[in-house]
């Protein structure tokens, strides 16, 4: 199954029967499929006009307690970063789908991690993090779909799938839940949720507007009450040979699954090397780069970019080891052997 | 005793933040009756702009969304499909549905959404000081018109029902006033009318409400409600532009 298609079908077996969004390259195959599977099933598929009427129709149908999302690439993010920061503002969960290309402007089509302080810092106005997974296999955009719903339900605040290019368009063999919610469950439980008053009790108002400073003030450390939570609870990671290591690769998606390769190479050339892969990026996984950078000597950020999560790495570790990037932009990716080299080269310093 | 006159239950006691003279009451007031005259404000979902009526939310019974700035009617549309057989409606100015907002607008009433939108046309930015809004007249003193609105560099103003009556999917499009009381009369109709046809099946709907804005036209509520009479209705004609009955 292709990377994009796990995650629509693992979507709908998170009981998500609304989707929204608007064609843009490389992610387009969710709304293909979307459009294929939704009208079978009783749910909705719809393109909007833009990204912006995309991300308003999320935020229109997470208000009423669905499981509620869209897709896009990363252009498109930059449109649905105003819808963003309303649900963040409402405490509203939703799914975001981000499978990365490169830009800045419109970039390539090919693959990039170049949104990931966009995404990690909050992707919008005001003062907010959403929950970032990021997924290395077919499997992982499966499993971390069904997961995204249910922690951005937690701690209602939006999640996103940060996907490159690379996991999007890739074919993998995907092991899908059997089990699937029920739709109607979804929305159990939410007394928040704009369902119609029936007469029965007062009004709910789904808002972002605190006019009063002290009201919104109080709104902002609530909500970073609950962040604190999310930080303690909720980072994942993978640790790949880290036992003896001296070098820590850090790196997420594609070019964490090079970075592997590298990792079996570098040490038949003799350099203990292991990787930390952060699964979460918001809340990223400080706690076991820390306790690394009591081993290692050195950190080597592998990603798509100039090296933005690299500054996250140095932020955990406190600059207490020094933080290499090996990284290629703009689409290219880098091969196993550049990054060897560099872990070599690290490990040689 | 018998009461002959009273709030409709659709309103809640919330006390009302707009300035004196203005419209704006006039309408929630008419909104609230024609809830009230269907029995849906347990199922209906309202949704407010951006604007004088942001705070909307608070006065309206049912239940409510704020959205965000000329997004109301792609925010409508994901309500409504989460649940058809609730009533859905938006409460926009004329910034927010027609200069920011056109593109969710002209979008949603060319799907034909079963949704209702009431549109309060006052012809300038009321929430934000008195600036040159879409629908602002040529020759319109406004902040940001200080000399008048200029058609060479400004542009003429839109008219939103005659724009979406050139589609092919929305079921009712009416304009109406409230400067008057056979005005204020009509314009009950007509929005009542628009949430029957979205109760009924029929698809989208949108009454345009030539409103008044006496604060940021520089005119007392009297002269403010004579202006629209004398500037606003030649140009905006009211009447029905699509009734598919």
């Amino acid at each position: 199954m292709k990377g994009n298609e796990a995650i629509a079908e693992a979507a709908i077996r998170a009981g998500c029967r609304h989707y929204f969004g608007y064609p843009i390259t490389p992610q387009t195959e969710i709304a293909a499929y979307m459009a294929k599977r939704m009208p079978k099933i009783g749910g909705t598929f719809l393109q909007a006009e833009s990204e912006i009427a995309a991300i308003n129709m999320v935020y229109g149908c997470a208000s009423t307690g669905r499981r509620a999302m869209t897709s896009s690439s990363s252009p498109g993010l930059s449109l649905k970063a105003e819808g963003i920061s309303y649900l963040a503002g409402a405490d509203l969960p939703a799914l975001i789908v981000n499978v990365q290309r490169g830009g800045p402007g419109l970039g390539g089509i090919q693959p990039s991690q170049s949104d990931y302080f966009f995404m990690t810092r909050g992707p919008g106005h005001g003062d907010f993090r959403i929950i970032v997974l990021a997924p290395a296999s077919v499997q992982e955009m499966a499993d971390m779909t069904r997961l995204a719903f249910e922690l951005g339900e937690k701690y209602r605040m939006p999640a996103m799938l940060l996907a490159d290019g690379t996991m999007g368009q890739m074919m993998e063999p995907v092991e899908l839940p059997e089990a699937e919610i029920d739709p109607a469950d979804v929305v159990k439980g939410k007394p928040w949720a704009v369902t119609g008053t029936q007469m029965k009790r007062v009004h709910n108002i789904v808002n972002s507007l605190y006019l009063k400073p002290d009201e919104l003030e109080r709104t902002n450390i609530e909500r970073f009450e609950r962040y604190a939570k999310v930080e303690k609870d909720e980072c994942l990671w993978e640790e790949y040979m880290m036992d003896d290591a001296e070098i820590c690769v850090v790196s997420c998606g594609i070019t964490a699954r090079v970075s592997k390769n590298a990792i079996v190479e570098a040490r038949k050339r003799g350099v203990k090397v292991g990787m930390i892969r952060p699964k979460t990026l918001y809340p990223f996984p400080k706690a076991p780069l820390m306790a690394a950078a009591e081993k290692v000597k050195a950190f080597l950020a592998v990603e798509l970019n100039m090296g933005q999560m690299k500054e996250d790495v140095e932020l955990a570790v406190r600059c207490s080891r020094p933080v290499a990037t090996c990284n290629r932009v703009g689409g290219m990716i880098p091969s196993a052997d550049e990054v060897t080299e560099a872990i070599v080269a690290l490990a040689q310093k | 005793m018998a009461i002959v006159f009273d709030k409709p239950k659709a309103l809640t006691d919330a006390h009302l933040h707009y300035c004196p003279g203005c419209t704006h009451g006039i309408v929630h007031r008419l909104v609230a009756e024609a809830i009230d005259a269907l029995g849906i404000e347990g199922r209906t979902i309202g949704i407010a702009p951006v604007g004088c009526s942001v705070m909307a939310y608070d006065y309206f019974a049912c239940d409510m969304i704020e959205a965000a700035h000329g997004r109301a009617p792609a925010v409508a549309t994901g309500v409504k499909r989460s649940m058809p057989e609730n009533v859905v409606f938006t409460y926009q100015g004329d910034g927010d549905l027609a200069s920011i907002g056109l593109c969710e607008t002209v979008s949603c009433a060319c799907r034909g959404e079963n949704v209702t939108i009431i549109f309060i046309n006052n012809a300038i930015y009321g929430m934000t000081g008195g600036q040159m809004a879409p629908t602002s007249l040529v020759g319109q003193v406004t902040q940001t018109s200080p000399y008048g609105r200029d058609a060479k560099t400004q542009g003429m103003p839109i008219r939103i029902c005659e724009l979406l009556a050139s589609l092919d999917a929305p079921a009712y499009i009416e304009r109406v006033a409230v400067n008057s009381v056979a005005n204020v009369r009509k314009a009950g109709k007509a929005i009542l009318k628009a949430f029957r046809t979205q109760v009924e099946g029929k698809g989208f709907s949108l009454v345009e409400v030539v409103s008044t804005c006496p604060t940021n036209w520089g005119l007392t509520p009297q002269k403010a409600c004579q202006w629209v009479d004398e500037k606003m209705i030649p140009f905006y004609p009211l009447g029905c532009f699509r009734d598919r009955e």
